[in-house]
């Protein structure tokens, strides 16, 4: 059973698209991401959701509920801001409380459950800190309790990490999805970070430019993109540019050298783009039953693994893992190289125009 | 450095200079040996009925002027800031409220005079309508006021306003709260620091404003500058010691509002960050 459901919702600004034709629908307890490059539609779709925006088009409900014109004081959906916003004027606690106050609960009741909250966000004894006296992890630690303190039917996070340091960011995110888990509460996540929705969510929706591109648990957003951008914006896959030689067979043409796809399905004389991760590949006949020669471009060491790019005929170019145990023979620069991988991991994707700016772009997002 | 010199010429000289004066006997003829005799004549001359009364009439004028139109320009400001105005009306409103603060002394009491004065253009009208004003009253003056008391709190209270983040409100509505409960719990208490401290302000700038009750009323209402004007400048009857230890009580109201002003403000801004 779908607890919240976004129908056809669509957001026009003027004459802009920011959503088109969303739909999404969670289950009660799920922890969905939204993840794409920033400008995507993924803030305009959380803000329908908590009604600070109007669709355009569409509908959307939780619990079979219908709240599409229902004002946001009225949803019972809770907000975490990207900027915190917490009340300066207000001390934690009384932030904490507020949601409760203007609901009229009794004073002791309130205390009670700001005083449970202080003690699950880990700060119990910073109650009568001013926000203006914590840092920014604690700032968002107590938006996240004041968000939670009117026992919302969904959450909402809008990029709830992004202001800070990256230490931070990994803890406070671990804490995010056990708070998530232990309240079980359906939860919408919005993200430009790929390791950040890959790490927390049950489901991901990768978005560009308003649309969904795909929706699916990480493994299958990792492994499986459905188009070049989600291929490109997640992971750091080689997208290179191939032509059909045969469909049924999945044979293909890369830089005059043929390798085979994972699946048939493409028609013959096709244009493609041809998505491998770099962790499947293998110097010499190893790594399974398609070939490729070039020349090596580039040897970076990144710590626990040494990348090696290789410049395949003239146009494309491709990189490679391998770990960095004591005993690697690192590449030279310059050196000719044959590499291997199997057919299955071998992903083609429909068309080719953008492959190469989604990937730009989603580098510059990073 | 050049702040050091600054405070020294334009605050320190003249305040060691009017604080010395007040301590000295100026009331008898400068070839007189009592002449400039220590004394503490002038600030018990302070608690003369005439001069007391010019204490009570400048603190009510001001305090009459900084609420009116503090309330006033905080509401106007209110409205074109969030109600949506186009920026184009805003800029023009600023624009104006920085002149119109400026706008003081003989050129706004001849205009005031012009549009309400004994001849003035509005006067019948005013008179249609029961109402008689009298030029040289202390409400006429108050009126003469409020033309740059209220522009000023609407050009001080717009940086405050715009302060107020969005996320604030969408945060308040989000946990439930109506549009009342918001301005209650949240704008109300995060702007009243400004508000105070633009009153204030407001308060001192009236307090200190001389030129505008001057060439209105020609000199003839009871209000503290004017009464120093007299003291020290006056034909007949004046005491510049009487007139220091006047100046020296105004020294001190204005140490106090800039004071408080300045911890209101320091407050306000701690929390716009
Ligand atoms: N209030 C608005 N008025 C006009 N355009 C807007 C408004 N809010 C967002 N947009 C546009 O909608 C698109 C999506 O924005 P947003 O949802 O904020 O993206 P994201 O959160 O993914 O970065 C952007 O092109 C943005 O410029
Ligand atoms: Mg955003």
């Amino acid at each position: 059973m779908s607890y919240l459901t976004l129908t056809g919702i669509q957001k026009q600004f003027g004459t802009t698209y920011a959503v088109h034709e969303f739909n999404l629908s969670a289950e009660k307890g799920e922890f969905v991401s939204f993840l794409g490059p920033s400008g995507c539609g993924k803030t305009t779709t959380l803000r329908m959701i908590a009604g600070f925006e109007q669709p355009t088009a569409g509908t959307i409900s939780i619990g079979g509920t219908d709240i599409t014109h229902r004002p946001p004081n009225r949803r019972n959906v809770g907000m975490v801001f990207q900027s915190y916003a917490l009340f300066p004027n207000m001390t934690v606690a009384d932030n904490i409380g507020f949601g409760l106050r203007v609901r009229k609960r009794p004073k002791d009741a309130i205390h009670k459950r700001v005083d449970e909250l202080l003690g699950l966000i880990n700060l119990p004894d910073k109650g009568g800190r001013y926000p203006y006296q914590l840092s920014g992890g604690q700032q968002q630690r107590v938006a996240l309790a004041r968000a939670l303190a009117i026992e919302p039917d969904v959450l909402l996070l809008d990029e709830p990490l992004s202001a800070l340091d990256a230490k931070i960011r990994v803890a406070l995110r671990k804490e995010i999805r056990s708070i998530q888990r232990q309240f079980g509460i359906t939860t919408v996540y919005v993200t430009h970070d790929q390791e950040e929705a890959l790490s927390l969510s049950d489901r991901v929706v990768v978005m560009s430019e308003g649309r969904i591109e795909q929706i699916g648990p990480p493994p299958d957003i990792y492994n499986f993109p459905a188009t070049p951008f989600v291929a490109s914006f997640v992971g750091t896959l080689n997208l290179l540019a191939a032509q059909v030689i045969d469909g049924a067979t999945a044979r293909l043409n890369l830089e005059g050298q043929e390798i085979r796809g994972s699946k048939p399905g493409a028609a013959t004389g096709d244009r493609v783009t041809v998505a491998i991760r770099p962790e499947t590949v293998e110097v010499g006949e190893a790594g399974g039953s398609n070939r490729l020669t070039g020349t090596i471009e580039d040897v970076s060491f990144l710590g626990s693994i040494v990348r090696t790019r290789v410049r395949i005929g003239n146009e494309a170019s491709l990189s490679f893992d391998q770990f960095n145990d004591p005993g690697l023979a690192a590449g030279v620069v310059g050196d000719s190289i044959a590499l291997s991988f199997p057919p299955e991991a071998t992903l083609v994707l429909a068309g080719e125009a953008n492959a190469g700016d989604a990937l730009e772009q989603a580098i510059a997002e990073s | 450095m050049p702040f050091l010199i600054f405070t020294l010429a334009f605050l320190v000289i003249p305040t060691f200079y009017l604080a010395s004066g007040s301590f000295q006997n100026l009331a008898v003829a400068p070839n007189d040996p009592a002449h400039g005799a220590f004394t503490l004549q002038n600030y018990s001359a302070l608690s003369q009925p005439n001069l007391a009364d010019s204490y009570f009439a400048s603190i009510e004028i001001s305090l009459v002027t900084a609420v009116v139109g503090g309330i006033f320009g905080f509401l106007l400001a209110y409205a074109v800031i969030m109600g949506g105005l186009p920026r184009f009306l805003r800029s023009a409103l600023m624009t104006y409220s920085g002149v119109a603060s400026n706008f003081a002394g003989v050129p706004l009491a001849f205009a005031f005079t012009f549009t309400v004065g004994a001849s003035g253009i509005l006067t019948p009208l005013l008179l249609a309508g029961g109402v008689h004003l009298n030029i040289y009253s202390k409400t006429a003056l108050e009126l003469a006021y409020l033309y740059f008391q209220f522009p000023l709190m609407v050009l001080i209270i717009a940086p405050a306003i715009d302060g107020l983040r969005k996320d604030w409100r969408e945060a308040s509505e989000n946990m439930g709260a109506s549009a009342f409960q918001y301005w209650r719990f949240v704008a109300f208490p995060i702007l009243l620091p400004s508000l105070l401290g633009t009153v204030i302000l407001l308060f001192g700038n009236a307090f200190g404003a001389q030129a505008t009750a001057f060439a209105l009323t020609g000199g003839s209402i009871n209000i503290v500058t004017i009464q120093i004007t007299r003291q020290i400048r006056g034909d007949a009857l004046n005491d510049p010691g009487i007139g220091y230890a006047l100046a020296m009580g105004m020294v001190a109201i204005m140490a106090v509002t800039i004071g408080a002003y300045a911890l209101l403000q320091r407050r306000a801004e701690r929390w716009q960050r």
